[in-house]
């Protein structure tokens, strides 16, 4: 036991990076100040490593939130460059900036009482400016999950809701798009809308699950689970093993199990 | 990046030797062998952190005196508040609301939902942005048994049973009821649930399923759930206002068992607000980034444990804190990932843990708990596992299997974000095993509740994370997306039903603080910290030491 505690622990740097053995230092520009970094550390663990500690510009540290939307140019080159400061590493002579807000318009509605047959002059009343992307192409260049932002867009002003909606599915909502345009489009929020009124008018409504949910209501399961609740562990854990597993392979909907009353 | 150095991949060339035969035993549906009842009960003990007397101990002080937790958490609920309760003034508040809501992640989101269809005017404050949560980063789905061969009896049975049968049974069985509403519920807001053309809810098996029940959308299920029912929330700012980095940093109570508001932080302009409430629901999230035991974390940038020290200084009960899940695949290379949560799915796809030598050391689809446990043995004990070049070690996750097994294309297709996140690393995870180490994961028990949120205080609720009872002392795959929508809006109606019951809200103290800090006292601690952290401390050596102040 002994030995393994001494073992754990050294492996168990908490969120310390270390770099590799013959790492070296390189210089990276933080808003335009100098700090030496060793290379591998991505530009939010090089960030907190020149002493940085942060409050905007974290967020789950694991490239799905977009709190850390980042701005970076290398010096000698003029191409601009974004991406998330928790996926993108470091390299010499990096000059980093991030985003610690964008104001994005997002107007309110709601959703209930949108009429189904006019979802697409409801985004036309909500976000007009979509309507005048002059198709450059930049969002799509600025995205850091590999979004096709333009061609959403463009389904948008076509009038394919539910292909916009398919086509921003890994939106992170990091604003980086938004930041750029020049129409001054607002990309994330109007595909966030867009993408609720697929799921809530496009897509087919799972009957199954409306059923089930008319019998939760009923109380149909009241009393089978208040009698669970009541019953002795010997007996849960005796049901527990001996409950039938529905198969791997069997398609949805289609199986059903010996004992059915329960269900 | 240029992938795996060239001693991974001399060692990667055992697996590949190996893989042929083992293809061949899973095709004929033939496993390693699992442990026994008994085997797994010695392992645990053995190798598990949570049943290791170093790095634990008992707290002093509080409700729970005695219970032996980790020292990261024992040191926290020791804790001096950051206020001095004779400088502050009470007697003009900032805001009152009917409902506090504290916490802006899924359960918060939830009960300010629910709390707001009751009528109630809601207060929203969090440490960082709104939907700045470990519930964004949940990618393995959520349950729910919604199909006919299903029904929440069996739900109940899987979820009790995963638990090793130390659940709280009203709790289970409110998780398994409410579960179809819940879904119905986020159906109704516009979620995109992945579906069948005609509409039926596409749905696999986890870990400890008894039915395919885990809905999900995408590999990003509970993404896609925290911007769904932030947006709504954000339709509704007459009734929710919503204050992003305004952390709560300590309750307020009226002195007479009962909550009255809170104190919160503004990070940003340093200023302390106080906001009465005639109820209040924590929903504070995890607590990841203590690095128990110095481990790395799947959590996000905020989870540490601010509700259960605030809530635990206004004398509420804890139920099971002291249980911890270690996530057994997290990624330990390349060193940029180390941390970031290997979904079970891969496992569930097929994928078998191998050591040094290419060899298969455990079956792969044990509780959590039993399968950290076994690579904790295998590389700690038994030796056999591989070192990395920054000094880790972990094993192989042989993820090639998948496609061998289901089909090329199958690890893309299935597993799009993590093969984007080692893609970007030059390492197919198609081709190439993964290389993986238990990784701190989730905080099993919390602030201890009933089947209607209310916690140990009057007109305090707690839902998510924060709370313990309903996962036992193991939590399955699927069931905390579950857990902070199902309890999340009991938290929020049962919040606001209560506000609806005063008149207004009660005169605020912090005289519980007084009597916690005297309580220190008495217990001889020396040199208490002062909680809650708010944000972890990542500044290196070389930084502090210039750091004067």
């Amino acid at each position: 036991m002994g030995k393994d505690k001494d073992a754990i622990k050294p492996l168990a740097t908490g969120d310390r990076t270390i770099p590799p053995e013959g790492a070296r230092m390189i210089p990276i520009y933080i808003m335009g100040r100098e700090y030496q970094v060793p290379e591998t550390l991505t530009v939010m663990k090089a960030v907190e490593y020149a002493g940085y500690r942060y409050v905007r510009g974290c967020g789950c540290r694991g490239g799905i939130c977009g709190a850390c939307a980042t701005f970076y140019r290398f010096v000698g080159d003029y191409k601009l460059r974004a991406g998330l400061a928790c996926q993108t590493v470091v390299g010499p002579g990096m000059i980093i900036v991030q985003l610690p807000f964008f104001p994005a318009n997002r107007p309110d509605y709601d959703l209930e009482n949108i009429d189904e047959g006019a979802l697409h002059e409801e985004l036309r009343r909500l976000y007009p400016e979509v309507f005048k992307c002059v198709g450059c192409g930049t969002c799509t260049r600025t995205c850091p999950m590999d979004i096709d932002v333009m061609d959403y867009i463009a389904l948008m002003k076509r009038g394919d809701l539910k292909g916009a909606a398919q086509k921003s599915f890994d939106c992170v909502m990091c604003g980086l798009c938004t930041s750029r345009c020049p129409a001054q489009i607002s990309q994330f929020t109007a595909a966030m809308f867009v993408r609720r009124l697929c799921g809530k008018y496009l897509m087919p409504k799972a009957e199954h699950l409306a059923k089930r949910v008319e019998e939760v209501k009923s109380g149909r399961y009241e009393k089978m689970l208040k009698d669970l609740t009541e019953m002795s562990e010997e007996d849960v854990k005796k049901l527990y093993v001996e409950r039938e597993r529905e198969p791997d392979m069997a398609e949805p909907g289609t199986w059903l199990p010996e004992d059915k009353e329960h269900l | 990046m240029s992938g795996y150095t060239r001693e991974f991949k001399e060692l990667i060339k055992r697996v590949e030797a190996t893989r042929p035969a083992r293809v061949e035993k899973a095709r004929r549906g033939e496993h390693f062998p699992a442990l026994t009842m008994s085997q797994r009960k010695e392992w645990l003990s053995a190798y598990h952190p949570d049943y290791k007397s170093e790095g634990r101990r008992a707290v002093a002080v509080g409700p729970s005196k005695g219970q032996v937790l980790p020292e990261e958490v024992a040191v926290l609920l020791e804790s001096r508040s950051l206020l001095d309760p004779d400088r502050v003034s009470l007697d003009e508040a900032d805001y009152e609301t009917d409902v506090l809501v504290i916490g802006g992640g899924g359960a918060g989101t939830a009960a300010a939902l629910a709390a707001e269809e009751a009528g109630a005017k809601v207060l929203l404050s969090t440490k960082l942005r709104h939907g700045d949560s470990n519930t964004v980063m949940a990618e393995g789905g959520i349950q729910c048994a919604d199909q006919e061969g299903d029904s929440p009896y069996f739900h109940y049975l899987d979820v009790i049973g995963g638990g090793h049968f130390t659940n709280k049974p009203d709790l289970v069985a409110a998780l398994a009821n409410d579960a179809p509403l819940i879904i119905h519920w986020l159906e109704g807001l516009g979620m995109m649930f992945d579906k069948l053309p005609g509409g039926r809810m596409k749905v696999r098996h986890g870990g400890g399923t008894s039915r395919k029940r885990m809905h999900s959308a995408g590999d990003m299920t509970g993404a896609e759930i925290m911007r769904v029912i932030r947006d709504e929330s954000r339709n509704r700012t007459e009734k929710i206002k919503v204050l992003e980095f305004s952390p709560a940093v300590e309750l307020l109570t009226d002195g007479s068992g009962g909550v009255a508001g809170a104190v919160l932080y503004n990070i940003e302009t340093k200023e302390y607000y106080v906001v009465r409430a005639k109820a209040v629901v924590i929903a504070t999230g995890g607590f990841g980034r203590l690095h128990i035991q110095g481990f790395p974390t799947t959590n996000h940038y905020g989870a540490t444990a601010d509700g259960i020290v605030m809530a635990y200084r206004a004398g509420v009960e804890l139920q099971d804190l002291d249980s911890t899940q270690y996530h057994p695949t997290g990624a330990v290379y390349p060193e940029q990932n180390v941390g970031l949560l290997i979904t079970e799915k891969v496992r569930g796809l097929g994928a078998q843990l191998l050591n040094i030598d290419g060899e298969e050391f455990c079956f792969p689809l044990e509780p959590r708990d039993v399968e950290s446990s076994c690579i904790l043995r295998e590389c700690l004990e038994v030796g056999k596992g591989i070192p990395t070049p920054t000094g880790r070690v972990g094993v192989w996750l042989d993820s090639p299997m998948i496609d061998i097994l289901h089909g090329e294309g199958t690890v893309r297709k299935e597993l799009p974000a993590k093969y984007i996140q080692f893609k970007r690393y030059d390492i197919d995870i198609s081709k190439e095993p993964m290389l993986v180490f238990p990784t701190l994961h989730y905080q099993n028990g919390g602030l201890s509740i009933n089947e209607r949120c209310e916690t140990t205080l009057k007109g305090l609720y707690a839902a998510g994370e924060v709370s313990g009872g309903v996962h036992g002392r193991n939590r399955l795959m699927g069931n905390s997306l579950l857990d902070v929508l199902v309890f999340g809006r009991r938290a929020g109606s049962g919040a606001a039903e209560y506000a609806k019951s005063l008149k207004q809200s009660p005169a605020p103290t912090l005289e519980h603080v007084r009597a916690f800090h005297r309580e220190l006292e008495g217990a001889g601690i020396e040199d208490p910290v002062t909680g809650p952290v708010l944000l972890p401390d990542y500044a290196p050596e070389h930084v502090k030491k210039r750091q004067w102040d």
